[in-house]
């Protein structure tokens, strides 16, 4: 450690973080390093702390101990301005969309470049518009998002992120609220952006999914990182006894 | 009877009760909107203390939290004789109408703030974890989004309990307001039959309560209360 700051340091780098959902410790020592344009992928069974994980990131959930870099700098949470400026670099989409509810599709994606980072509206409008063409939405922009059904809300939802214009994006179990037959529109969606180099840490149970565009895989159970490494170590030769018995659970599927 | 009815009629509408009627109407109109125009604001400012989160505001909400709680746990007529004392001990020499007008105002924040929290809180959670990761302030998050929503859940119990809160004004004529209930008791005194002078009463409160049901029908149009709002 004591020569550790002279390596090189990780795009993304989360460092022993503990989190809790009041007393109960949900992420025990997670360690993470991510570099840019990289595709993490996190997978374990439910409850184990993956999208925890995510929430941290982005400050929902103040992580209690440990740190987490970006871009060589330390996101200090407890400092309102400082996480809000690191607020401003990820993206997160949710597994229930959570688009607003009282605002149109094209409204779902202008408004927080036009009202809360004060870009101008014209010219995010027409990103906006050429955004959700990409998600292929074009024709929906002035539909509400109780018209849309739940790929299509998911797409807008991912239109809405990119607005953002992140440096990182998280995808939280963003196919797992939807019919099987709408998850492939949200996956090409998310295919397109991982061949445009898009930095994203994306939480996931569509195993051949990870499998295909994932360059680390890591291995989630109760709140520790059990395992980590290339996609195709990970989900063919799990060394740990628990990653092997869930992806025979998995694959069994 | 009936006959008799009529035969009064210009006797009771004088000049002198007209104006008498119209003033006590006035009264009531006061009280009444002073009550919800005051008591919206002040309980929505309770409201909003209530949802903040931070340690420094934690005596505020504390205080939001009891306010609410205890208010709407008073009969209104125990809270005016209260106000009404309590102005005598601290040697405030004010008119009835104003011991009354501040209690209608301290009732109506106290419900207020309490519908007005409900509504915010209605709006599911996720709405809220969406604008927190998008870095909305407090004040954004309820005006773009919070809110828009919330109103839907507002509104109806909202102009439910100002509709009542018009009949409620009544209770001031305790305390020597001379309002609605209260002018038509003096009139009814006076020898006019209480047919008469109830049955004018009653169409001076539906003049002023039909407005305001019609206020809230638009409003709730307006944000959508019922379903099919854009097809």
């Amino acid at each position: 450690m004591a020569h550790g700051w002279r390596r090189r340091l990780a795009y993304l780098r989360i460092e022993d973080v503990d989190a809790f959902y009041g007393d109960t410790q949900v992420l025990h020592g997670v360690q993470l390093s991510i570099e840019k344009g990289q595709i993490v992928s996190l997978i374990g069974p439910s409850g184990s702390g993956k999208s925890t994980l995510l929430r941290v990131l982005v400050g929902l959930n103040k992580p209690r101990r440990g740190s987490v870099w970006l871009d060589g700098k330390p996101i200090e949470y407890g400092n309102k301005k400082a996480l809000r400026a690191a607020r401003d670099r990820f993206a997160i989409v949710f597994q229930q969309f959570n688009l607003f509810q009282n605002m149109n599709v094209l409204k779902n994606v202008t408004i927080v470049p036009v009202r809360i980072k004060k870009r101008d509206a014209q010219q995010v409008k027409k990103e906006a518009t050429a955004l959700l063409q990409k998600v292929g939405l074009g024709d929906k922009l002035h539909a509400y998002p109780d018209e849309l059904s739940g790929g299509q809300q998911q797409r807008v939802a991912i239109a809405r992120a990119l607005a953002l214009r992140p440096d990182v994006l998280l995808l939280d179990e963003v196919t797992s609220a939807l019919d099987p037959e709408l998850i492939n529109e949200v996956l090409d969606t998310i295919r397109l952006l991982a061949k445009e180099g898009m930095t994203m840490v994306i939480v996931s149970h569509e195993m051949a999914f990870v499998r295909e565009v994932a360059s680390k895989v890591l291995f989630m159970d109760e709140g520790r990182i059990v395992e980590a490494g290339e996609a195709k170590e990970v989900l063919d030769n799990p060394k740990t006894d628990r990653a092997k018995e869930f992806m025979a659970k998995i694959l069994r599927e | 009877m009936l006959a008799r009815l009529f035969e009064e009629i210009p006797r009771f509408f004088s000049h002198y009760n007209t104006i008498f009627l119209l003033k006590a109407a006035a009264t009531t109109l006061c009280l009444s909107a002073g009550g919800c125009i005051m008591g919206l604001l002040i309980g929505f400012s309770l409201a909003l203390i209530r949802i903040t989160r931070g340690q420094l505001l934690l005596p505020a909400r504390i205080l939001s939290i009891s306010y609410v709680e205890s208010f709407r746990r008073v009969p209104f007529l125990v809270t005016l004789l209260f106000m009404f004392f309590v102005y005598h001990a601290l040697n405030l020499t004010v008119s009835v109408f104003i011991v009354g007008l501040t209690t209608v105002c301290l009732i109506a924040a106290s419900y207020t703030g309490e519908i007005v929290r409900a509504g915010m809180e209605s709006v599911h959670i996720t709405q809220w974890e969406a604008t927190e990761a998008m870095n909305f302030t407090l004040v954004q998050k309820l005006r773009l989004v919070i809110l828009p929503q919330a109103w839907k859940v507002i509104l109806p119990p909202l102009f439910y309990f100002f509709l009542g809160f018009i009949k409620d004004t009544a209770l001031a004529s305790q305390i020597g307001v001379v309002e609605l209930t209260y002018s038509g008791k003096v009139l009814n005194n006076k020898g006019f039959s209480a047919a008469l002078v109830f049955g004018t009463v009653l169409a001076l409160y539906f003049t002023i309560s039909y407005p305001l049901a019609r206020f809230g029908a638009w409003m709730e149009k307006k944000v959508g209360v019922s379903k099919d709002r854009r097809r």
